[in-house]
């Protein structure tokens, strides 16, 4: 098993606007080899916002994101995949004018070798082999999903960013994919996720930033979640 | 129907042939107009204009490809080399193809993301500056092109004469538009176009430089329409007109077909040349029109374009 040392992330003061709207007013956090690192916060604090400036598909960007301690903030979103990230959007972004294989393969290889082998990949999501050739429409909710992180595996991108991976999934394919991050974690991937729910966060998270009105507000543990809880309900409003 | 007069089989027969002649044209055209609005979102009204420089282009060409300075003085480009048609129909396109790059590299990159009215006005705008250019150079009539020796000539299929050079514009015409649709829509390279077509700021995250696909595809449906004006250089004259006077045909196949599909294009571009054909044995007065009534009520029925997708 490939152990390549995963990447660091390390974002300061990082503003972001889509188009008028200021929507990040100064974020600071890091994210160490090998962690998976959650970002907890209501609808509209700026989570996913944070994960397209860091990919650099938002409107405008400032402040600084260094990824290997190369500064990133100033690249086009096509350098900074071929820099080793890869975003798994919320929306899925499935192609529906393509198939399902031209879906997984389309994203080219960023990294010689690292990148997971088709055989593995159907090893991780079986029903992805047996709907190569549907449309890339046609899937279900929680194919596309398979689908969404799978193309991103094959790419030899180490360091992930999954938004909202299980969000309206069935609890089957929620405990397929918290097994499947493990999985990655163990093999060295760095990944940031998104998630409200929390409570699958909690099965694979190391560390967790809370944002609120585009920043941060709070930083814990994973071990520190249950001294937290309270403090949470209240300020997810759940 | 028959208003009088009598059609011979003969009549008919040659009229198909001119309406799949024209046909083939109006395929090329619009297949490239699908290219490029499907990535771009720009209707190129520079098309026709761009259709009318390959055949200039190959004419050039032919002249040896020869520059006339400042102080009269002539330089043949090429040393006395002549190129020949075949020759043409490669070269053509492509340095047609190169201005095309050019022309998005330099100009309608700036229109990104804006309306897409902008992008109308600026190629409506550079077609009515290329083609007053030409009209400058050259004149406003024809100048000839001939034949290439290996196509003239005509079979007897025993019910009419195929004059060979007009056999071989369809069949190489319907040929590249089956390898146009087939590169796009059944290779890796194709898969690549319909994924940044559909959505440019995903592909791009994936580490594809979407912003030289985008300047690439403009060159290409560039290229197929130079390629249309070499194939037309022999049947019609080379004349700085000859984009205007088929672009606006064009325009209306591309809305019957469907502005995205490129399927649509080329079966409807044939459809229609054969359409206006038919129409001018049985009711000649029609056949300028005919066109554009049938974009007339397909825009009452089914606005997206028989072959479009519904937004």
């Amino acid at each position: 098993m490939a152990e390549a040392a995963a990447p660091t992330l390390a974002v300061s003061r990082l503003q972001a606007w889509y188009g008028e709207s200021h929507i990040l007013h100064g974020v600071d956090f890091e994210v160490r080899p090998g962690e998976v690192v959650t970002l907890l916060g209501r609808n509209g604090a700026g989570k996913t916002t944070t994960l397209k400036a860091i990919m650099g598909i938002v409107g405008k960007r400032r402040g600084s994101v260094a990824f290997a301690g190369r500064e990133t903030i100033g690249l086009p979103s096509d350098r900074i995949a071929r820099l080793g990230l890869a975003i798994c959007p919320e929306e899925r972004a499935i192609f529906a004018s393509l198939s399902v294989r031209e879906n997984l393969l389309l994203p080219p290889r960023v990294a010689a070798n690292g990148g997971l082998t088709l055989e593995r990949i159907f090893a991780l999501f079986p029903n992805l082999a047996e709907r190569l050739a549907s449309g890339g429409g046609k899937l279900s909710g929680g194919e596309q999903q398979m689908l969404a992180i799978a193309r991103i595996l094959r790419t030899g991108a180490r360091f992930l960013m999954l938004d909202e991976p299980t969000e309206g999934l069935a609890p089957v394919i929620i405990r397929d994919i918290g097994r499947t991050i493990v999985e990655l974690k163990r093999e060295g991937f760095t990944i940031l996720l998104v998630e409200q729910n929390f409570r699958f966060a909690a099965t694979v998270a190391d560390r967790y930033y809370v944002m609120e009105n585009g920043r941060i507000v709070d930083a814990f543990a994973n071990s520190e979640l249950a001294a937290n809880m309270e403090k949470l309900h209240e300020r997810l409003g759940v | 129907m028959f208003l009088g007069h009598a059609i011979t089989v003969q009549q008919l027969y040659g009229q198909l042939l001119i309406g799949l002649i024209n046909g083939s044209f109006y395929a090329l055209l619009s297949l490239g107009l699908a290219v490029i609005f499907g990535m771009l979102n720009i209707v190129n009204f520079a098309h026709g204009a761009l259709y009318m420089m390959g055949a200039f282009v190959a004419y050039w060409l032919l002249q040896g490809a020869p520059i006339e300075l400042m102080n009269g003085a002539r330089f043949d480009l090429l040393f006395g080399f002549r190129v020949p048609y075949w020759g043409a129909l490669v070269l053509a396109p492509l340095i047609v193809g190169a201005f095309g790059a050019l022309l998005e590299r330099a100009l309608l990159v700036r229109l990104r993301g804006l309306d897409p009215l902008y992008g109308l006005l600026l190629t409506f705008g550079l077609a009515l500056v290329i083609q007053g250019l030409f009209q400058n150079y050259f004149g406003a009539s024809g100048l000839p092109y001939a034949i290439p020796p290996q196509l003239a000539g005509a079979h007897n299929l025993g019910f009419m004469f195929l004059p060979n050079y007009r056999a071989w514009v369809i069949g190489f015409s319907a040929f590249v538009c089956f390898a146009t649709w087939f590169l796009i829509e059944k290779t890796r390279l194709g898969a690549y176009l319909r994924a940044a077509t559909e959505n440019p700021i995903m592909t791009r995250a994936f580490g594809l430089n979407v912003p030289r696909m985008i300047t690439l595809t403009y060159g290409f449906g560039v290229g197929l329409a130079a390629l249309a004006g070499v194939l037309a250089a022999p049947i019609n004259q080379v004349r700085p007109g000859m984009g205007v006077d088929i672009i606006a045909v064009v325009f209306a196949v591309v809305v019957i077909g469907g502005m995205g599909s490129i399927l649509g294009s080329i079966v409807t571009g044939f459809a229609l040349g054969v359409v206006e054909g038919l129409t001018k044995v049985f009711y000649p007065e029609a056949s300028n029109t005919v066109v554009f009534v049938i974009m007339a009520v397909v825009l009452l029925i089914k606005p997206a374009g028989l072959f479009g997708k519904v937004a």
